[in-house]
């Protein structure tokens, strides 16, 4: 189960409304608590529509940007605890190629945009034997 | 040498809950070996099945990317940082873009495909992106037929076939995805038959209809690449601009007589046809393989090449025939190789293309490509039932045989002197001006060229062309004479 607020959530929905048609993308910052649990703290926007160079690239989030927003959550004591993504007039699924490029225990939340704005957000967290995705719970606070 | 392992957060519960973990090793793999060897549910979130490295996992020593450095091999100092890094990927967009996560293999399948598999070069990734992976096979003739037969063999998941003609007792010779059983049958129903009794286990996909530019951009659009085996010169341009306009390599083979050739043209990396090939040959320069004639092997070998580069280009090899082109004599039994320049100049693939859209390719080639006599309002035509009732009533009619003497032995019309092509100006005293002449080949083409000839060297008599040739002989006058 992922916690976020209200406020993170419409943030989310934001920017993947703003990068439309283009995909969003940012981290998740905040603690991993007992049980697998995670409480985001803050979600840190990562691409600003990047056009044609990016929709070539492979992957949304560098590793040197993850190792920046890592940096970032240890100076806070916290730590990313998974990322967000659009999937421009795609559902909000993960495809099989999400699950080849992805570890377990993060969070996966995805959110379809479409030209009259953004529909389904969820989360997923893949299974710990790679096989699949399965849908997180993600429990909304009014405030952390 | 004694490092540092961080161990990223969502991996601890892999590695007994610890942050950090120091190894002795040599080298960034040695350290990464023992690491996940100690915590083995660990590798399979870094390495795949090949146990490579994933490739969204990068690893850092002391916030250097080894791939920047010597890779795996990169080597350690005491005191040194291994940092796990994961790249995160995209979803939708960038998915249609690198296409479809790869299929999985059956138990029948790896069985079947096992003396691919155990070649690294292949192995379970390259079997699985050959099913990933759709091929359009224009013609289903002697290029096309090892061209299917093998890629259906070798596992490629979805073929297109475009043809339109049906198998006739001619195609045998070399086509040998027809059997005698065909005969009569729609050349696409027979070779879907073929494909799909050496594998089951793909797709095959058949589209009658000939090839033109209203259809080739839609069929193209749904394929990864097209492997022509056409044998005219407008469906060749046609499936060259059509390539290069929707962005797919093309693997071109052609034949004729003892000759072949072979090329992967691909504008994004190289040469494309109209870069070799400018402008198509003179109309009737250049004879087809029905005209000229082909040794019946050949178009196996050139396919099975046409095959090989197609396989190769799906399994990302390197060495693949692009700005090449091979020349294969299977009289001499000799390869030769041209080194092929993409040409800025291009029309379609150059850096000011003119053409940005299909055109009308028999025009561009000066011909009706699919008429095989060429009409000429000038040329003066008799069908072969006219010429034989005039025969039978006795009119007074020389009957000139411009083939080659070899198929003069294999059928000829009563009471006619046989003189080949390429001497008919030099022997055109032994034709008598003051009787009518009907001139006759295989199926009008050569003998419409030969009065052509004739009467530019000056022949003053009257030039008749049997229209449809011998051929049309047999079909309408007396089967006895054999076709060929």
């Amino acid at each position: 189960m992922i916690t976020l607020n209200q406020e993170q959530l419409n943030e989310i929905r934001a920017h993947g409304e703003r990068d439309y048609p283009f995909e969003c993308c940012g981290l998740l910052i905040g603690r991993f608590e007992n049980g697998g649990q995670k409480t985001v703290v803050e979600a840190y926007p990562i691409s600003n529509a990047r056009e044609e160079e990016a929709k070539r690239n492979r992957f949304l989030i560098q590793p040197e940007e993850l190792m920046r927003g890592e940096a970032f959550a240890r100076q806070h004591k916290l730590d990313v605890v998974g990322f967000y993504h659009s999937h421009p007039d795609s559902p909000a699924v993960p495809s099989k190629y999400d699950l080849e490029h992805a570890w377990p225990t993060y969070s996966y939340i995805i959110v379809s945009t479409g030209s009259t704005g953004s529909g389904d957000l969820f989360s997923w967290e893949m299974e710990e034997d790679r096989s699949r995705f399965n849908s997180e719970e993600i429990r909304i606070t009014d405030s952390i | 040498m004694a490092v540092k392992i961080s161990i990223p957060a969502p991996l601890r519960q892999f590695a007994a809950g610890q942050s950090e973990i120091e190894v002795e090793a040599k080298t960034a793999g040695e350290a990464l070996d023992l690491l996940t060897s100690s915590h083995a549910g660990l590798r399979r979130h870094l390495f795949n099945d090949q146990n490579v490295l994933r490739n969204f996992v990068n690893i850092y020593l002391n916030d250097e990317d080894i791939r920047h450095a010597s890779g795996p091999s990169t080597p350690l100092k005491d005191g040194d940082t291994i940092m796990i890094v994961p790249a995160i990927a995209g979803g939708a967009v960038t998915e249609a873009e690198i296409g479809q996560a790869l299929p999985e293999l059956s138990n029948e399948e790896i069985m079947r495909y096992s003396r691919h598999l155990i070649m690294p070069e292949v192995g379970m990734q390259g079997q699985r992106r050959l099913k990933a992976a759709s091929v359009l096979m224009i013609g289903t003739g002697g290029l096309g037929a090892p061209v299917g037969m093998y890629l259906a063999a070798a596992g490629v998941g979805r073929i297109g076939i475009v043809d339109f003609d049906v198998v006739e007792e001619s195609n045998l010779q070399r086509q040998i995805i027809h059997g005698t059983k065909d005969l009569g049958r729609r050349k696409i129903e027979s070779a879907r038959d073929r494909l799909r009794d050496i594998n089951p286990h793909i797709e095959i996909e058949t589209h009658e209809s000939r090839l033109s530019s209203h259809n080739a951009m839609r069929l193209f659009k749904n394929y990864d690449i097209v492997v022509d085996g056409t044998d005219n010169f407008p469906t060749r341009y046609l499936v060259n601009d059509a390539c290069v306009l929707s962005g797919k390599p093309n693997v071109y083979g052609s034949i004729f007589r003892f000759e072949g050739q072979s090329s992967v043209f691909w504008a994004e990396r190289g040469a494309c046809y109209r870069c070799l090939y400018p402008e198509p040959p003179p109309p009737g320069l250049v004879p087809s393989c029905a005209e000229g004639g082909v040794l019946g092997v050949l178009p196996g070998i050139v396919g099975a090449i046409q095959a090989n580069e197609t396989i190769k280009i799906i399994l990302g090899a390197d060495d693949i025939l692009v700005n090449r082109l091979l020349l294969f004599d299977a009289w001499g039994m000799k390869f030769r190789e041209f080194k092929l320049r993409k040409d800025a100049n291009c029309p379609v693939c150059g850096e000011n293309p003119t053409v940005t859209e299909l055109i009308d390719y028999e025009e561009f080639c000066g011909m009706a490509a699919h008429q095989a006599p060429v009409e000429d309002t000038t040329l003066e035509e008799i069908t072969a039932s006219d010429l034989n009732a005039r025969r039978l009533r006795g009119d007074q009619i020389q009957i000139i045989d411009v083939r080659e003497p070899h198929e003069f032995e294999i059928a000829r019309l009563p009471g006619t002197r046989l003189i080949p092509l390429g001497h008919v100006v030099a022997r055109m005293n032994e034709i008598d001006p003051e009787v009518e002449t009907v001139v006759h080949c295989k199926g009008g083409v050569r003998s419409a060229k030969a009065i052509e000839a004739l009467k530019r060297a000056g022949f003053t008599g009257r030039l008749i062309n049997l229209k449809g040739g011998i051929t049309a002989w047999s079909d309408e006058v007396d089967p006895g004479v054999a076709k060929y």
